[in-house]
């Protein structure tokens, strides 16, 4: 097995657009909010930077595709600059590439961001897309609510759960993102709700309810990365060093092969898995902090749980509904209100969670600073759909 | 050699739109409407035309039997969804023809079914001809003929050799007798006084035909225990039986009340259902009336108790959901312009090279079994999707539109945009391995549950409104006898 990136390279600066419906702002406003944080944060100039990754998801929606559009926004000095694509994963997908390009040597100090402009369509929800010449000729005529909701009935199938415990765990769920997010200057959605109204919500898609569903946001986020050296060298102290990062990709068993029940995430479970031999992580449970996870319908954040190996199969909706994961809980998951209420800009969505655990282990996440500095924290970044999907894990803590 | 037909089988859609709920919409402007407000009529799914109805009736016809030896296909229709693409061409990709088969639209008169299965009956030196007429009327909002009309399509394999009803003769008159038309470019039918048709038309031309063929024949009139003949009015089939010498019980049902009159598909749609019910030496006669007149005569053999549709008339009949909301006969049908919203607004347009490429995997449904390892899969693929076998260059074919299948995982969709939501889908896994998340149809949302038996059926996935092209997949419909909907 290889080495791994573990402690390789360290964060030297983030940032983070607020998100939402930014009426007023383009694309390249929300990189330059961003990027003006993360810079100030880090400490250097702008030509510093080697090279720099741009994520974006659906890039026909605003800044078109390349990686000319951060080049322009930002005046990069002619650096390579590369834009990736990974579904929502797309921000994770970014930050790997500015992690390894310094974990390799080819660049002392790189830049990720993540930006996505989708609040032009002119209808609420996610833009409607062709899927392709072929796909759009045989897929299922499905939405994301729509492939995410699956998981609910195979769920139930396979644990025997009822609707009414699930439907409570689900809104269990977005109540308490909800509820972190009116802590988070910067989300989207910063409204308490409450049980019942998630419950009494139009369906969207059977099961999910309105609440059920994350918003769809404007937004970008970034980071800066180098090593550990360059980082003290710079007169950075208390590093946050990448511990694992952590990739897995579909192959079309789920989608065609009868082995997959429906139930989970065969990607979630391997690259957690991977991402804890690459952290040294023997015991997540217990060894980590502080979990942002891709919360895009509450029934993937409930399935997730189980996935990562922190909730026993069968038993997250016991953890959820027992608080485990609430704030105030033993391991906060979405503290900064998650997809669910910070909002999902999707190329930003993968950086804006690693930026919020960065937040964290700094003591700077202000009113919703946990009372105890995190010190290891994961997070888990999917694209795609319950039957073909990428799940991105990143790990990061203290040096 | 004897000829005649060999199988038999029909197809009526699961929606009947009761008649009251149409007069009761309609009935302040066209008062007559209220006095024929009774039965019901067969109404399509928003995803059915007469393309995807032809295939539902030759599957119900066909069965399990091999299709390897069918010659031709026949297809009559008058509302073919394409001017200009073989729409017979399509019933047989979907029907995994072989590629040498003949194929021919018939089309332009309510007589185009009995045409074509008269037609075809000449060609069985060449081998089984399967005949197949399907129609879905276009009618305006609170004419008559609304009521009158209803969706179906009928299938008839004919040839040479043991048949269940060997033909005994038939007669034809062409003659120019415009009862109504629709002219290029025109969307509905322009019909003239019914007084004038009743005595002019049916009562001359087919009066004639029918005396013709009961001449040449030399049938004794009473002994034909069933003359298939559509009319929608009143008394006129009753009457030429009488006129030509038949018993008053030979009349058989026209489904006006349980179905409605399915256009050029309606004489073979009657033909069936009297199959159905016929015995050993019964003498069955079917007319199609339009521009003139063919009658067709039939004995039933020994065999004829050998046989049954799949489903057939009497099983489709019975497979009934009804359907009140008489909005959504109108927005189904286009006659009404819905606010569909701007996710509906998605480019459609088809690679028709990617749709030529993958014709067996998107019409056929042909999906893979790899030769190694034995797994089902779809689409098919260069490696086999076993991770336990990954086998290269192993795929055979293996055809997916008989396989029972089950839900493994479901969700019915108020977000997606379709012609009837919710919509609803979700993952099917057969039993013989292999698994598609795929649209469902004909569905009440109440019906889903995980390892609930589903069918599956050839519809439309997409009209395209800026090209007018149609593309058609398979989806997954509750199995037949599992529905609240009878069957």
């Amino acid at each position: 097995m290889a080495s791994g990136i573990r402690d390789k390279v360290a964060i030297l600066g983030m940032g983070c657009s607020k998100f939402g419906e930014r009426w007023d702002r383009e694309a390249d406003d929300l990189m330059v909010e961003a990027f003006e944080e993360a810079i100030t944060d880090a400490g250097i100039e702008k030509n510093q930077i080697e090279a720099a990754w741009l994520a974006t998801a659906i890039e026909e929606q605003h800044v078109g595709k390349s990686g000319v559009p951060l080049a322009m926004a930002l005046r990069l000095p002619l650096i390579p600059v590369t834009r990736v694509e990974n579904y929502c994963a797309s921000g994770t997908e970014a930050f790997r590439g500015a992690v390894y390009a310094v974990a390799s040597g080819a660049a002392d100090i790189a830049l990720a961001l993540g930006v996505e402009k989708l609040k032009d369509t002119g209808y609420g929800g996610l833009p409607q897309r062709s899927r392709g010449n072929l796909n759009t000729m045989w897929w299922a005529n499905f939405s994301a609510p729509g492939s995410f909701a699956q998981l609910a009935a195979a769920y139930r199938a396979k644990h025997g759960a009822s609707r009414d415990d699930l439907k409570r765990a689900m809104a269990h769920i977005s109540v308490k993102s909800h509820d972190n997010a009116t802590r988070n200057s910067k989300a989207h959605l910063r409204n308490a709700i409450t049980v019942d109204q998630v419950l009494g919500a139009p369906v969207v898609a059977e099961p999910l309810g309105l609440f059920d569903c994350c918003g769809v946001s404007d937004g970008s986020a970034c980071a800066i990365v180098t090593t550990p050296e360059i980082a003290r060298s710079l007169g950075k102290r208390d590093l946050i060093t990448v511990k694992a990062l952590q990739l897995s990709v579909s192959n079309g068993v789920e989608a065609q092969h009868n082995s997959w029940d429906g139930s989970y995430f065969a990607t979630t479970r391997v690259a957690s898995k991977r991402a804890y031999q690459e952290a040294g992580v023997k015991d997540p449970r217990a060894e980590i902090d502080l979990i942002e996870v891709h919360d895009c319908f509450s029934v993937t954040e409930l399935v997730t749980m189980e996935d990562l190996h922190i909730s026993a199969e069968g038993r997250a909706i016991n953890d959820v509904l027992d608080g485990f994961y609430d704030a105030d809980g033993t391991m906060p998951c979405q503290i900064d209100g998650g997809l669910k209420c910070f909002g999902h800009p999707i190329g930003a969505s993968g950086l804006r969670m690693i930026y919020e655990l960065y937040l964290q282990m700094q003591g700077r996440a202000g009113p919703r600073q946990r009372a105890k500095e995190p010190t290891l924290g994961l997070t888990h970044n999917l694209g795609g759909f319950p039957h073909q999907n990428v799940c991105s894990i990143s790990i990061i803590g203290r040096a | 050699m004897t000829r005649g037909i060999l199988a038999y089988g029909g197809y009526i859609p699961l929606r009947r739109l009761s008649r009251a709920s149409i007069a009761q919409a309609n009935g302040w402007f066209n008062s007559a409407l209220k006095s024929r407000a009774k039965g019901e009529r067969a109404l399509a799914n928003w995803d059915e035309d007469s393309v995807t109805m032809a295939v539902a009736a030759a599957r119900d016809c066909l069965g399990e039997r091999s299709r390897d030896d069918i010659a031709a296909l026949h297809f009559a229709s008058t509302s073919f969804p394409f001017l200009d693409r073989l729409n017979a061409g399509i019933v047989a990709g979907a029907l995994n023809l072989k590629s040498d088969v003949a194929a021919h639209d018939h089309a332009a008169t309510q007589r185009a079914g009995t045409s074509a299965l008269a037609l075809a009956l000449e060609a069985t030196h060449a081998g089984p001809q399967l005949v197949i007429a399907a129609d879905k009327r276009q009618t305006k909002a609170a004419g008559t003929l609304e009521m009158d009309v209803g969706d179906g399509a009928a299938a008839l394999l004919v040839g040479s050799g043991d048949c269940l009803a060997e033909l005994v003769g038939k007669a034809t008159r062409t003659v120019d007798f415009v009862d109504h038309f629709r002219a290029d470019g025109f969307a509905y039918d322009y019909p003239w006084e019914e007084r004038w048709i009743r005595d002019e038309g049916y009562q001359k031309i087919v009066a004639e035909t029918l005396a013709a063929l009961l001449k040449e024949t030399g049938i004794t009139p009473a002994d034909v225990s069933a003359f298939c003949m559509p009319c929608t009015l009143p008394r006129v089939v009753a009457s030429l039986a009488k006129k030509a010498g038949l018993r008053g019980e030979a009349v058989h049902d026209n489904m006006n009340a349980s179905c409605g009159e399915t256009g050029a598909a309606h004489p073979l749609l009657m033909l069936g259902h009297a199959l159905e019910n016929a015995k050993r030496g019964d003498f069955i006669l079917v007319a199609g009336f339009g521009q003139g007149c063919d009658v067709l005569a039939f004995r039933a053999t020994e065999r004829i108790a050998d046989f049954a549709p799949k489903l057939g008339v009497k099983g489709h009949l019975a497979r009934r959901r009804e359907e009140k909301n008489y909005q959504r006969f109108l927005s189904f049908n286009e006659l009404v312009t819905m606010e569909r919203g701007m996710r509906s607004e998605v480019d459609k347009a088809t690679a028709l090279s990617a749709l030529y490429r993958k014709r067996d995997m998107l019409t056929g449904f042909v999906g893979g079994r790899c030769s190694v390892c034995g797994t089902v899969q779809f689409p098919k693929s260069n490696i086999c999707v076993n991770p336990n076998c990954n086998a290269s260059h192993t795929q055979e074919d293996q055809p997916f539109a008989d396989l029972p299948g089950k839900i493994m995982s479901y969700t019915a969709d108020e977000l997606t945009y379709t012609p009837d939501p919710p919509a609803c889908y979700g993952m099917i896994q057969f039993e013989v391995g292999g698994r598609i998340m795929m649209d469902f149809t004909d569905i009440d949302p109440r019906e889903l549950e995980v390892g609930r038996d589903m069918d599956m059926v050839f519809r439309v996935k997409d009209r395209d409104p800026q090209r007018g092209f149609i593309r058609y997949f398979w989806k997954a419909a509750p199995a037949t006898g599992t529905s609240d909907s009878g069957g």
